[in-house]
């Protein structure tokens, strides 16, 4: 084989290993953020919309109600609605606001959040205090 | 479960029931321009400050300032207007309604902005078209052959000769000037109309997410890298025996192309809503209503809970309310899809957007701001179209990983084709690898179920049908056996008068009897009473004094009429009496045959005749149990009554299958012993009695009066009493999955058979192989066909 077609085998093939990580491995990788719990037990985080979520990770106690304030910094439509599926909620953000959402008291366990289209992702990690 | 938008709407004047006096109202504004504690330790103090005002907290998160007040000494704008003498921006809050017109204007913007790109990319795509053309025909006159691209290669031929005839002086200009032309063009559309895409792709990527924008940057970006060295280096691909083959026309017309798609499916996106945007335009802004003795028009957000508004002929109502004085027919049907207007008389409660008819008439306010009726259809259907359908599960998952996997497969590509290719490797692996970026579409798939289940809720609401959510609509389209409740689902819930039978030679004619019975069942308690005297109320008989009155439990009751000596009851109380029923008995029996019950009178010591009363069928019911079977469904009918009395309801209603003697409890026994047949079952109730067994069944369905719309247990709830609508409900959910199933299995094939053919999986046996802008025409309008397919939903008419 010629010199330039095993250079091209190779990079090719690492250049698909480094997507597959990138996209599916690094990410997963990042820790949840904590929501920072105000005085009246109500748990705050601010999560900034922008070609994604982030945080996009975000650890909440279980058995306490909690707000999620969405920072929309962009106005791709790709991220103009958040959608909570175990909640059954769809909320429009309007672009360079924030909006709150408010999440009741739930159990523990992951609880996934996606923009309108599920492409963009994010989850709810809720732990027992 | 509100925004935090809604909470505060929800917490406003009259929410929590108040009474006649309004109390203290509560408004959100939300407040930008706060950076710091500070900020908001101002914008606090200063809100606190103004008079009227009784509690007020600065959110620096949310940005939002939640104020109570006495409405009497202030009012929200008044409010705003201080926080912005403040130095912030202030707003009233936007409501749920005001947040769907927020999302209009912001998709009417989109619209705009998209379609002027797109303009101006199909333009500029064109003249890079023609451009390109002398370039192509200098390079294959350097004898560096055709260009690999096979779109191009098909222009050159057919469009290259007349061009070359009608724009001589363009074959004149030098190929490199041409090119730094092209790449000026280029450089242009993609900051301009293509730069949300680069813009968005790199925002994505340092969130290690990839998406639509992602493939397009990707796959427009390398063309454009490559056609850059070519043109600044062309020695460079010439020394090494590659043509140097510029792409400027490609990426120009790969931007055009997806931005006309995303045009269309912008506009297509927004006519999703319209049936929601319909109702929201329902609400009026102002209302009439009665303050300091006076009528004053005053905006619907100030009508408090109690306050008596005043709607003049034709006018839409703005509030929900009971009504006062007056009387009228209420056109509903833009909320219950009952086409008929409604009588509405003093006592009657009143819907808010419904439209007065010709009568005019006052009503107390009893549901105001987040509470009517329109506000709990709105929260409901944008929850509804907020939920997801379980279909869409693996949808959800392929989209999940679709973009890595797409570029994983544009890198094989290119390494199969450079290896592979007889000629040109690298100029061909490059065209199919783009080709493969561009002719992804993961959009498509996103929208299959989302759209269909938007415009499907939007389409049931229209129709007088709410259906809670994708799950339930998707659970709808199984079902093969509908339980009806037979009192107040099948009837209509209250028994009525349906025959007065008078005796041989009766001492009084028709009228008089009933005027009399009712005389004496107005002072008794018994439910049949209720019957009689609705009947002489709604004949407009007199309504004497009844004397002496005596109730007789479980007999029936006497007393005085105008002098006469009335007595009402059963044949027992009768015989009692010395009065022989034996003439009517037969014709009584027959009644009873039917279900009817009878109640027997004599005046002044003579048999008058018997009334006959019935909960009688509701006049659609027929119709609609006909349309259920005809669709293929096992209609089964639940009563607690007799089998007797259930049966005749069931000949007259043409259900074949009848549980009678069913207690409330066993309701739900009976909905499980028929999943237990394998049956998957819509249960059709109160929505308040038949609760557990709405819950229990695989579909609950609520029959609302039109008032209570939210009801809990079930899945559906109809707006109307007309049993007609579960059929439309659940032929909307048939139709809607069939629409769903099409849009993925569209979606899933336009990406299984494209992305392989855009790869060159055909170029072995038939020399096909895609160009990259062909490539993104077929991309930019599968999405388009998908929104397409599920706005057809909107042409559904009913079962």
């Amino acid at each position: 084989m010629e010199p330039s077609k095993v250079v091209v085998a190779v990079a090719g093939l690492a250049a698909i290993v480094w997507v597959n990580w990138y996209f599916f491995l690094a990410e997963g990788r990042k820790a949840a953020v904590a929501a920072k719990v105000g005085a009246t037990g109500l748990q705050q985080v601010v999560i900034r919309v922008e070609g994604g979520y982030a945080p996009s990770r975000v650890r909440l106690r279980a058995g306490q109600p909690a707000r999620l304030v969405f920072d929309r910094r962009e106005d791709s439509s790709c991220s103009e609605e958040v959608v909570f599926p175990a909640f059954g909620i769809r909320r429009f953000l309007p672009a360079h606001q924030r909006t709150g959402i408010d999440l009741p008291a739930t159990a523990a366990g992951a609880y996934e959040f996606t923009c309108g289209m599920g492409m963009l992702r994010g989850s709810l990690v809720v732990e027992d205090a | 479960m509100a925004s935090s938008t809604e909470a505060a709407r929800a917490d406003g004047p009259g929410a929590a029931g108040l009474a006649v006096a309004p109390g203290p109202a509560r408004i959100t504004i939300q407040v930008s321009g706060m950076t710091c504690a500070a900020c908001q330790a101002r914008v606090q103090k200063a809100l606190a400050g103004a008079p009227g005002v009784l509690d007020a907290t600065v959110n620096l998160m949310t940005a939002e300032a939640t104020v109570s007040y006495d409405p009497a000494a202030s009012g929200a704008e008044a409010l705003v207007e201080r926080v912005r003498e403040t130095g912030y921006g202030a707003a009233l809050s936007r409501a749920g309604a005001d947040a769907v017109v927020e999302q209009d204007a912001a998709r009417a913007q989109e619209f705009r902005e998209l379609r002027a790109k797109a303009l101006v990319a199909l333009a500029a795509g064109a003249a890079a078209m023609v451009a390109s053309m002398p370039l192509m025909a200098a390079h294959a006159h350097l004898g560096l052959g055709a260009p690999a691209d096979p779109f191009m290669r098909w222009s050159m031929r057919v469009l290259d000769p007349p061009l070359a005839r009608a724009l001589p002086w363009l074959y004149a200009v030098p190929p490199r000037a041409l090119a730094f032309g092209l790449l000026a063009l280029t450089t242009a559309v993609m900051a301009w109309a293509g730069r949300h895409f680069y813009v968005r792709a790199w925002a994505a990527f340092r969130h290690h997410a990839a998406d639509m924008n992602t493939l397009i940057a990707v796959g427009t970006g390398a063309a454009y890298v490559l056609s850059l060295l070519a043109t600044v280096a062309p020695g460079f691909f010439v020394a090494r025996g590659v043509p140097p083959d510029v792409y400027y026309e490609a990426v120009v017309l790969i931007i055009a192309l997806i931005l006309v798609g995303n045009t269309l499916e912008a506009r297509a996106k927004r006519q999703t809503s319209t049936a929601l945007r319909a109702l929201l335009r329902l609400q009026p802004r102002t209302a009439r209503v009665v303050r300091g003795g006076e009528e004053r028009d005053v905006p619907v957000e100030e009508v408090h809970a109690g306050d008596v508004v005043v709607v003049r002929p034709g006018e839409r109502l703005p509030v929900d309310g009971e009504v006062l004085t007056g009387a009228s027919a209420v056109d509903e049907s833009m909320l219950t899809g009952e086409p008929l207007p409604v009588e509405k008389h003093p006592g009657d409660r009143v819907i808010g957007a419904t439209v007065n008819g010709a009568g005019a008439f006052r009503y107390r306010a009893t549901g105001v701001g987040a509470e009517t009726v329109l506000a709990h259809i709105v929260k409901l259907m944008r929850e509804a179209q907020g939920s997801r359908a379980p279909i869409q599960k693996l949808a959800d998952r392929i989209s999940g990983i679709f973009v890595p996997v797409v570029l994983s497969i544009s890198i094989a590509t290119f390494v199969v084709w450079f290896l592979a290719a007889d000629a040109a490797p690298a100029v061909r692996a490059f065209a199919a690898a783009v080709a493969v970026l561009v002719i992804a579409c993961p959009c498509a798939m996103g929208l299959a179920v989302p759209t269909a289940v938007m415009v499907a809720t939007g389409k049931g609401a229209e129709l007088g049908v709410l259906v809670k959510g994708g799950e339930a609509l998707e659970r709808a389209h199984a079902v093969d056996t509908v339980v009806l409740d037979k009192t107040g689902t099948i009837t209509e819930g209250k028994p009525a008068v349906t025959e007065v039978v008078l005796a041989a030679g009766a001492p009084v004619p028709e009228d008089v009897l009933v005027a009399l019975v009712a005389a004496v069942e107005r002072a008794s308690e018994h439910p049949l009473a209720a019957a009689i005297v609705a009947r002489a109320t709604a004949s407009g008989l007199p309504a004497p004094e009844v004397q002496r009155f005596e109730a007789l439990a479980g007999r029936g009751a006497r007393g005085v009429v105008d002098g006469r000596a009335v007595v009402v009851g059963n044949p027992a109380l009768l015989a009692a009496e010395g009065i022989s029923t034996a003439a009517l008995e037969a014709s009584a029996a027959e009644r009873a045959e039917r279900g009817w019950t009878t109640v027997f009178a004599a005046v002044d010591g003579a048999l008058a005749g018997f009334l006959a009363v019935a909960d009688r069928l509701r006049p659609t019911s027929p119709e609609a149990i006909r349309r259920l079977r005809r669709m293929g469904l096992e209609v089964v009918m639940l009563t607690g009554d007799t089998r007797r009395t259930a049966e005749a309801i069931a000949r007259e209603a043409g259900v074949t299958r009848v549980v009678a003697g069913v207690l409330p409890e066993g309701k739900v026994a009976e909905v499980e012993r028929l999943q237990r047949e394998g049956r998957v079952v819509a249960m059709v109730g109160d929505g308040i009695n038949d609760a557990p067994a709405l819950a229990r069944a695989d579909v609950g369905v609520a029959m609302g009066s039109g008032t209570d719309v939210a009801v809990e247990a079930s899945d559906v709830t109809l707006m109307r009493s007309d049993l007609r609508a579960v059929a439309d409900a659940i032929a909307l959910s048939r139709r809607t999955m069939r629409t769903m199933r099409q849009n993925l299995f569209w979606a899933f094939a336009y990406n299984v058979v494209g992305i392989p053919v855009a790869a060159g999986a055909l170029y072995p046996a038939l020399g096909l192989q895609l160009s990259p802008v062909l490539a993104s025409a077929a991309m930019a309008f599968s999405s388009v066909s998908v929104v397409t397919n599920s706005l057809r939903l909107r042409r559904f008419r009913g079962a």
